[in-house]
C-alpha cells in the first residue's frame, strides 16, 4: 500500500491556476525529489499537503486514509485539522525556528504540548507524565544528534549559522514522527558553503521507514539521493521518473531546457 | 508656608497624581489589547469602527476629551455628572487604551507569518500558537514604545487639573495662588522626574532582561 497517493490536486489564487491538477503516489521509504521553475507551483503542493492552503479540488490519501477530498470536505474542527497535519512534517526555507526559545525547548515544544493533550484525555498519572515528558526529552536528544548538534542544545537560534538553524528545524519537524517529511528549498536561503551540511543530514535521513519530499534546486543532491524525480512546469507535473531517466534522459522539451539553465547556473 | 508643609500637601497631590496612574495602567493594558484584536478584525465593519473611534481618541487633545466626559452628559442629556476623578479615569483610560491599542497591533503584525505556520505545521492549536509561540515575541518587541507611553502619561496625569482635580500640578498651583509663592510650582517638578526616572530605570532592565536573545 502507497504511504501517500495525492489525486488531482488543483489550486487558483484568484482566478489563476497555479496547481493545475497534480497526481503522484509514494511508497514507504522513498524520497522523492522536485524539480522546477520558479513559480511553478512546488511551494503550493507542499503547503497543500501541510494544510497552510486548501486545496480546490482532489483529494489526499495517507496510508489508507483519506485526509482531504474536495468532493466531501465538511467543516471540519480544528482539533481534526491538527491530526491530518502531524501525518506531514515541514522543514522551510526559511527555518522558522522559534527565537525566544533554546534549540532543545524549539524540538520539546510541539512534542510536549501534544503529548499533555494525549495525557489529558486519558487521565494519566502523574508518573506517567513524568514519564512521557521525559522520554520526548530524550527523543529530543537523539534527534540533535543525529542532526550532529547535541552540544548546541542549550543555544538560541540566533547563535547558531543558518546550516545549524535548519539542522534543527529538521530535528524539529522530526520530533512529531510524521508520516512524510516535506522539505521546501532547505538550502536556498543559505550560505553555498553551509548547504552541504543540511543536505548531508537530509542523505542520512533516508531510511526505510523514512518518506521524504524535497524540492530543491540541488540538482546532483536530487539525482544521488532521490528515488523519484518529478519535474513541474506551470502547475503540472510535466515529467516524472528515476533520477537516471529523468536527469540521463528526458523526454519533454521544457525539462531539457531547464537542465541545460540549471547546469549553466540560471 | 514651610518647605515641609508645602511638601506634605502636595504629597497629597501626589498620591491623587499616582492613583490616577496606576489605575490607568491597569484599565488601559487590558482594554487596549480588546481594542487592537478589534482594529485587526477579520470583520471588515468592526475594523473600520474600531480604527475611526482610535483615529478620534488619538487624533484629538486629551484635555478636550477629559471636559467632554465631565460636561458632556451634562450639557447633552441633562444628567448628573460623573464624580471628577471617575471622569478623569474613563478619559485616561480610554486615551491610553487607544494609543496601547495601536503599540500591540504594530507589534502582533510584526511576527513572521512563518511562526504561526511552523506553529500550525507542528499541529499546534491556535490558542498555543498564540501563548507559546508569538506572545512573547509581541512583548518583546512593544516593551521599549510602551516605556515612552508609559513615562508620557506620568506627565499626562497633571491634565486632570482641568477638571478641578486635586493632583499634584493643581495642588502646587493653589498653594501658589493661596500663599502668593512661586516655588512649589518647580518643586512638583522634582516629583514628576523622579518617577519617570524610577520607570526609565524599570524599563531598561525588562529591555535587558528580554535582551537575550536577538529577532
Ligand atoms: N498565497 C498566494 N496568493 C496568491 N498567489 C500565490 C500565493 N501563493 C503562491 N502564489 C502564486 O502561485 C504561483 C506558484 O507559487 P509557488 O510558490 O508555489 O512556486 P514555486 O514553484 O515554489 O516557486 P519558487 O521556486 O520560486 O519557490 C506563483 O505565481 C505565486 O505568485
Ligand atoms: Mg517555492
Amino acid at each position: 500500500m502507497s504511504v501517500l497517493e495525492v489525486c488531482n490536486i488543483r489550486k487558483s489564487f484568484g482566478g489563476e491556476e497555479v496547481l493545475k491538477g497534480i497526481s503522484f503516489s509514494m511508497e514507504r521509504g522513498e524520497v522523492v525529489a522536485i524539480i522546477g521553475s520558479s513559480g511553478s507551483g512546488k511551494t503550493t503542493l507542499l503547503r497543500c499537503l501541510n494544510f497552510l492552503v486548501e486545496p480546490d479540488q482532489g483529494s489526499i490519501v495517507v496510508n489508507g486514509e483519506t485526509v482531504y477530498d474536495s468532493e466531501t470536505v465538511t467543516n471540519r474542527s480544528e482539533k481534526e485539522l491538527r491530526a491530518k497535519r502531524l501525518h506531514f512534517g515541514m522543514v522551510f526555507q526559511s527555518f522558522h525556528l522559534f527565537p525566544q526559545y533554546n534549540v532543545l525547548r524549539n524540538i520539546t515544544l510541539a512534542a510536549e504540548l501534544r503529548e499533555q493533550e494525549l495525557l489529558k484525555e486519558r487521565k494519566a498519572s502523574k508518573e506517567e507524565k513524568k514519564k512521557v515528558m521525559a522520554q520526548v526529552t530524550e527523543t529530543a536528544k537523539q534527534l540533535l544528534s543525529q542532526v550532529g548538534l547535541l552540544e548546541k542544545q542549550n543555544a538560541y537560534p540566533c547563535e547558531l549559522s543558518g546550516g545549524q538553524q535548519q539542522r534543527v528545524a529538521i530535528a524539529r519537524a522530526l520530533a512529531l514522527n510524521p508520516d512524510i517529511l516535506c522539505f521546501d528549498e532547505p538550502t536556498s536561503a543559505l550560505d553555498p558553503a553551509l548547504t552541504g551540511e543540511v543536505l548531508r543530514v537530509i542523505r542520512g535521513l533516508k531510511s526505510s521507514d523514512r518518506t521524504m519530499i524535497v524540492v530543491t534546486h540541488e540538482m546532483e543532491f536530487a539525482r544521488k539521493v532521490a528515488d523519484k524525480v518529478i519535474y513541474m512546469a506551470d502547475g503540472v507535473i510535466e515529467e516524472m521518473g528515476e533520477p537516471e531517466q529523468v536527469f540521463g534522459t528526458p523526454k519533454s522539451e521544457k525539462l531539457r531546457k531547464f537542465l541545460e539553465n540549471a547546469k549553466e547556473g540560471l | 508656608m514651610s518647605f515641609i508643609d508645602v511638601t506634605m500637601q502636595l504629597l497629597d497631590g501626589f498620591k491623587v497624581t499616582m492613583l490616577i496612574f496606576f489605575l490607568t495602567l491597569v484599565g488601559a493594558i487590558p482594554l487596549g489589547l480588546i481594542i487592537s484584536f478589534g482594529s485587526m478584525s477579520k470583520l471588515k465593519p468592526l475594523r473600520w469602527l474600531t480604527r475611526t473611534v482610535v483615529w478620534i481618541i488619538r487624533g484629538t487633545p486629551l484635555m478636550l476629551q477629559i471636559i467632554i466626559i465631565f460636561y458632556g452628559p451634562g450639557l447633552i442629556f441633562g444628567a448628573a455628572p460623573l464624580p471628577r476623578l471617575s471622569s478623569v479615569l474613563v478619559a485616561f483610560i480610554v486615551n491610553y487604551a487607544a494609543y496601547f491599542s495601536e503599540i500591540y497591533r504594530g507589534g502582533i503584525e510584526s511576527i513572521p507569518v512563518g511562526q504561526y505556520e511552523a506553529g500550525q505545521v507542528l499541529g499546534m492549536t491556535k490558542t498555543q500558537i498564540f501563548f507559546k509561540i508569538v506572545l512573547f515575541q509581541v512583548i518583546k518587541r512593544i516593551v521599549p514604545p510602551m516605556g515612552n507611553e508609559i513615562i508620557t502619561l506620568v506627565k499626562d496625569t497633571s491634565l486632570a487639573r482641568v477638571v478641578a482635580v486635586v493632583e499634584l500640578a493643581k495642588a502646587a498651583q493653589d498653594i501658589v495662588g493661596l500663599k502668593g509663592i512661586i516655588w512649589p510650582t518647580f518643586y512638583i517638578g522634582a516629583f514628576y522626574l523622579l518617577v519617570s526616572g524610577a520607570l526609565t530605570l524599570l524599563f531598561a532592565r525588562i529591555e535587558k532582561k528580554l535582551d537575550y536573545y536577538k529577532g
